[in-house]
């Protein structure tokens, strides 16, 4: 059984769809990249999973015992403020209000789930900083710690290494990737493919008003057109016969 | 010492101590999640249309409280609605609601001949205008607030914080936002007779502006917050009564010194963290 999966997914925003008939599956373990040009709809499937956005036709699917709010999620771009007056504690400790019902406070072993998240991420030294006086690397850690805090199954990245340096970003992948060894399966939005066919197990590549998108592992990916046309290399071909 | 006896030998100032230190414990607690989601012009709006719907209720000869309570909650969900909803612009729809709403209260008591309404009350408020019914909404709205921001704290938060992030966490956003609507409408309806319709937005504004200078984590805000607002409420009354100055007015004053100290401090602050 699958963690999720979807069956002629579409999604559109008024009138415009922006996917349509979306076919793929994640498993326990697995660690899926979705790549594809700005505009292709990445974030918007994202929101999907998420129960953001209605989808208008298709289904999507959660197996395994996975509720739909127990997905850890890091946004591509926050709805919180810059100026935000919260400790990172604060923060962190956000992302466990979904495994609780109406007990008004957090309880010791959320506590403790939230320290070790600050832990893993090397945020112990910023623990009392306001979030608002980091840096946008640091914020973007403190918000994947949450992101860690609201799950134990499923991880859903959207970019989450835009506005990093190259060391950080390196740092974050390989996270990310202890992370998915450790058992939660991880599903990441990048714009770097060459981090996506280093990582990644599966690759769900999309494409702008096309049709049809290619979901497959990342040696089916190495293997099709679509990557010669992505990392550049045969381009020409490529963009003549179009889609894989 | 001796002023402060003196006013609580009188009925009415008692009453509007009581009414004017609840309202502001509210709206400081209100106003930190208004204001830092950019709602606090929703505030301002919501004043304006309490105007008009008490002037209305005044001319038709109406209870005040029971025309104006229920016509600003729609209000407040209107605005709600328009805010979060990306296609009409959330400020001009606020512009456009309480200006209108302003000019519909000033027409009726304009064309209201014979019936004997005093604007500058409802404008800037006062202090007889506050009634024994009055005090009863507050104290179950301030029992509702309190509630609420105990029981709630957590996912109040989350809300405030990260919008999206808490609805992926599975709450249910739209039915806080509801919540906090409500009852902010409610504070500002009975604030407004204490405050006047055109400054009771300050009690929601100013509180939470002027501990985010000093304070850095959300709940250390919030209750400063809270602080701030009833402290710098009796002092305006204070001052109000010996002053003999009008008592909205007064207490704006003393929110727009406490704003000072409070800048003043947080720049003192990071600038001795720096060196
Ligand atoms: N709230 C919205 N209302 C209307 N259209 C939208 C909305 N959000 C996105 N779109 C449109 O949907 C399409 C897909 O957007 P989406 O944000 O999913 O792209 P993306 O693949 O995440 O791009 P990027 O790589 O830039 O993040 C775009 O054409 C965009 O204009
Ligand atoms: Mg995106």
């Amino acid at each position: 059984m699958a963690l999720i999966r979807t069956e002629k997914l579409t999604l559109s925003y008024e009138n415009m769809t922006v996917i349509e008939n979306l076919d793929f599956e994640v498993k326990s373990g697995d660690y899926l990249c979705i790549v594809g040009e700005n505009g292709s709809g990445k974030s918007t499937l994202v929101k999907a999973l998420l129960g953001l956005k209605k989808p208008v036709g298709g289904l999507i699917e959660f197996g395994d015992g996975l509720l739909q709010k127990e997905i850890g999620y890091l946004p591509q771009q926050t709805s919180a403020q810059r100026d935000f007056p919260a400790s990172v504690s604060e923060v962190v400790i956000s992302g466990c209000l979904n495994s609780r019902g109406i007990r008004p406070f957090y309880s010791a072993k959320e506590r403790k789930k939230a320290s070790e998240n600050i832990k893993l991420l090397g945020l112990s030294d910023l623990k009392n900083r306001s979030y608002r006086e980091l840096s946008g690397g640091q914020q973007q850690r403190v918000l994947l710690a949450r992101a860690l805090c609201a799950t134990k199954k499923l991880l859903l990245l959207d970019e989450p290494v835009t506005g990093l340096d190259p060391m950080v970003t390196a740092e974050m992948y390989e996270l990310i990737s202890k992370i998915n060894k450790s058992g939660v399966t991880v599903i990441m939005v990048t714009h770097d493919i060459s981090a996506a066919i280093r990582y990644a197990s599966h690759i769900l590549c999309m494409r702008e008003g096309a049709e049809e998108h290619f979901f497959g592992t990342t040696e089916e990916f190495l293997k099709s057109d679509m990557s010669n046309f992505l990392t550049g290399s045969k381009r020409e071909r490529s963009a003549e016969n179009g889609d894989t | 010492m001796e002023i402060l006896k003196e006013m609580l030998s009188a009925p009415i100032l008692v009453r509007a101590l009581i009414v004017g230190i609840l309202v502001s414990l509210c709206a400081a607690l209100l106003g930190v999640s208004l204001v830092l989601k950019r709602y606090s012009m929703i505030g301002d709006g919501l004043s304006h249309v309490g105007f008009g719907a008490l002037a209305i209720a005044a001319v038709m000869n109406l209870a005040p409280m029971a025309v104006a309570i229920p016509v600003v909650i729609l209000a407040a969900f209107l605005l709600l609605r328009l805010s979060s909803n990306s296609k009409i612009k959330g400020d001009s729809a606020i512009a456009l609601i309480s200006t209108g709403a302003l000019a519909i209260g000033v027409m009726a008591v304009s064309m209201s001949h014979g019936v004997n309404i005093d604007l500058n009350s409802y404008l800037f408020g006062s202090i007889v205008s506050v009634s024994g019914g009055d005090v009863v909404i507050s104290v179950i709205l301030a029992c509702a607030v309190l509630l609420m921001f105990i029981f709630f704290y957590t996912k109040i938060f989350a809300i405030t914080f990260d919008e999206s992030f808490a609805k992926a966490t599975g709450i249910n956003v739209n039915l806080y936002n509801m919540l906090i609507a409500l009852l902010t409408a409610v504070t500002i309806v009975i604030g407004m007779r204490l405050m006047g319709s055109m400054l009771i937005s300050s009690l929601i504004i100013f509180p939470a502006l002027s501990s985010m200078r000093v304070f850095k984590s959300f709940k250390s805000v919030t209750i400063c917050s809270a602080v701030i607002s009833v402290v710098t409420f009796v002092i305006g009354m204070i001052i109000s009564y010996a002053a003999d100055t009008p008592c909205g007015a007064s207490i704006v004053c003393v929110n727009i010194a406490a704003f000072a100290g409070f800048f003043i401090a947080g720049a003192l602050l990071s600038r001795s963290k720096k060196s």
